[in-house]
């Protein structure tokens, strides 16, 4: 089986102090600490699982700055044999129909039995480029799988829909599906295991070479303006202050209150 | 161009509540845009689900065929595709969820047209729209503005937007579809339940909730020896579940359980949407996150901004005292 997987770098933001630059332009990126999309981490191991029961070769591909290599270099030392890097600031600014483009001319008419991707970023969340790439390549696709079985005839992907209903679809191959977090049990990435690959070639394209100057960036993109800004908190919690003990007692008063417990 | 198209949705048998939410936006923004309001109902038998839209969508459009019972691409695409090129509408507004998800962006790439995902907010100033949405998982809002194009697909994230009132009678076209190639043979197989539960979070009268921040499944019994002093439940954010730490059925959220109990302990979760969508209805929440600017503060009724593993042991003696 030929699968093909993408994996984009992300900020981890959950506990970073972020800040917005003085043209609103975007995130302070200075202090931030990039890695996988936790998404993408799911797809990775799914298609190296796969590859393992089944045999066959997983190509990873991203597209991102220099940093972004470090994706495919943790793809390549979870299993995936192949890795293609599409890197050049000319595709900064790009929207996921943008960078879909970029992809297709990338892949140059490669074919895969399935392609996986995670549901969404992390960062953006827009949850496009998964299906839009599916649209482009004329597959068949599911989105938000949270199980995927290999059956006679094709795939039966586990769709995860609203408040605890799930529905099956069947799929026949080839396919592109995009994964829902909780569908495998991610391994275990040492140092040493991305040491291990260290020496892998990576295939790299920049825009020039896929013939798209001028076609990426900002001016392809749909979008005229982007301001970001700290979301207002409304009224917001009342932050419990004072010594840990303090804070502790009175949010305990407040439990025991509220919760109608004497 | 103008108009705007809502696609509605439903499942098993009953009109989704998004739909009303995304004919409600449409309806705020139709005297900006211009022209009429049309709602697009597919189903195989659309005049059984359309009762809510009969008083509230100016325009209707049933398109009946026997395979649109259920949602699948395959079918829901030529179908609306149709509609979008006849009716060449300004917007087209679907709600973002499991469906609009999945739909949206092949709408969008089938027919080459822009698409703005996840939005809380639409604005509509000479031709132009700018739609508010939040990244980084709820810690930063981006206000985009697009480029004038022919038709913009947006969706909506659930709860953003009034559902539309009662006000109109409209006059529905229905349309029996005959011919609906599909591309592939995507197959819809069946609909099922999530697996059986150990307890049920949604009848706990105090919850004590636990996010990605709890750090692993050794640190459990901090928080259960909280829950214990209280007589409370564990639940937990989705990194939690999809871990294993703790089982599916004690997930909060939109993919999980919606809960409102007296109250709500939240313990190392950042308040993403999924999981505020989940729990802001709770009478009261309490937070504890090391991240002042936390989301889940916004939501909170009180908040502890300090690490979980210096307040857990102190607030189950505080508790107990
Ligand atoms: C289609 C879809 C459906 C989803 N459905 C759901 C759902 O139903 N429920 C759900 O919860 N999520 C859902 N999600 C995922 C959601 O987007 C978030 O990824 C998730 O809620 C984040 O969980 P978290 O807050 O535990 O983790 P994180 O966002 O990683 O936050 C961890 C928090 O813990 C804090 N923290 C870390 N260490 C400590 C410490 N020692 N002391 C104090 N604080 C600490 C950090 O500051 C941070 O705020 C869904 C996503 C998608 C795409």
């Amino acid at each position: 089986m030929e699968i093909l997987v993408l994996a984009k770098q992300v900020p981890e933001t959950a506990e970073a102090d972020l800040e917005i630059t003085r043209d609103g332009a975007d995130v302070e990126r200075e202090d931030l600490v990039y890695t996988i999309n936790e998404w993408d981490n799911y797809a990775v191991e799914e298609a190296v699982r796969l590859k393992e029961e089944h045999g066959g070769a997983v190509t990873v591909l991203t597209l991102g700055d220099e940093e972004a290599e470090d994706v495919l270099r943790r793809g390549l030392a979870m299993g995936c044999d192949q890795a293609i890097h599409l890197n050049d600031e000319a595709f900064l600014g790009s929207d996921p129909a943008t960078v879909v483009r970029a992809m297709v001319k990338a892949l140059g008419g490669r074919r895969f039995d399935l392609i996986l991707c995670g549901v969404q970023s992390a960062d953006q969340g827009q949850g496009q480029t998964g299906v839009l790439l599916a649209q482009a390549l004329g597959l068949p696709y599911a989105s938000l799988a949270v199980g995927l079985k290999l059956v006679e005839g094709g795939l039966v992907i586990t769709r995860e829909l609203e408040a605890n209903t799930l529905e099956e679809v069947a799929l026949p191959l080839p396919a592109l599906v995009t994964v829902q977090s909780g569908l495998n049990q991610p391994r275990y990435v040492s140092i040493m295991g991305i040491r291990k690959v260290r020496g892998m070639a990576i295939e790299g394209h920049d825009a020039e070479g896929l013939d798209l100057a001028g076609q990426v960036g900002p001016e392809a993109a749909c979008l005229a303006a982007r301001r970001l800004s700290l979301p207002e908190t409304g009224a917001g919690a009342e932050i419990l202050s004072g010594s840990l003990e303090a804070v502790c007692a009175r949010a305990a008063g407040i439990i025991r209150e509220k919760g109608g417990l004497k | 161009m103008s108009g705007i198209l809502v696609i509605a949705e439903h499942r098993q048998g009953q009109l989704r509540e998004s739909t009303l939410e995304a004919l409600g936006a449409a309806l705020a923004l139709a005297p900006a845009v211009g022209g009429e309001v049309v709602t697009a109902l597919l189903a195989d038998e659309p005049e059984a689900l359309a009762a809510p839209l009969l008083t509230r969508s100016p325009g209707l459009r049933l398109l009946a065929h026997p395979e649109l019972k259920e949602y699948n691409p395959e079918f829901y695409l030529p179908a609306l595709a149709d509609v979008v090129v006849g009716m060449a509408p300004a917007l087209v507004l679907l709600p973002h969820s499991s469906q609009g998800l999945d739909l949206a962006p092949a709408l969008a790439g089938r027919l080459n047209l822009p698409l703005v995902t996840d939005c809380l907010g639409l604005e509509w100033d000479g031709g132009a729209l700018t739609a508010r949405r939040l990244i980084y998982g709820g810690k930063v809002q981006e206000s985009l503005t697009l480029k004038p194009a022919a038709t913009v697909v947006v969706t909506l994230q659930a709860g953003a937007f009034a559902p539309a009132p009662e006000g109109v009678a409209p006059t529905p076209e229905a349309v029996r579809l005959t011919d609906l190639a599909p591309q592939h043979p995507r197959r819809f197989l069946r609909q099922l339940a999530a697996a059986v539960e150990d307890v049920d979070i949604a009848a706990a009268e105090i919850l004590v909730s636990v996010g990605r921040g709890i750090g692993g499944e050794d640190n459990l019994p901090l928080a259960q020896a909280l829950a214990d002093a209280l007589g409370a439940t564990l639940s937990c954010s989705r990194p939690v579940a999809d871990s294993g730490w703790l089982p599916k059925s004690r997930q909060v959220g939109t993919s999980g359980k919606t809960v409102r109990p007296k109250v709500y302990i939240a313990l190392g979760i950042s308040g993403a949407f999924q999981h505020q969508a989940g729990m802001k209805g709770s009478q009261t929440i309490i937070a504890v996150n090391k991240d002042p600017r936390a989301p889940i503060f916004s939501v909170a009724h009180y908040g502890i901004v300090d690490d979980l593993f210096k307040v857990l042991p102190t607030l189950t003696a505080a508790v107990k005292a």
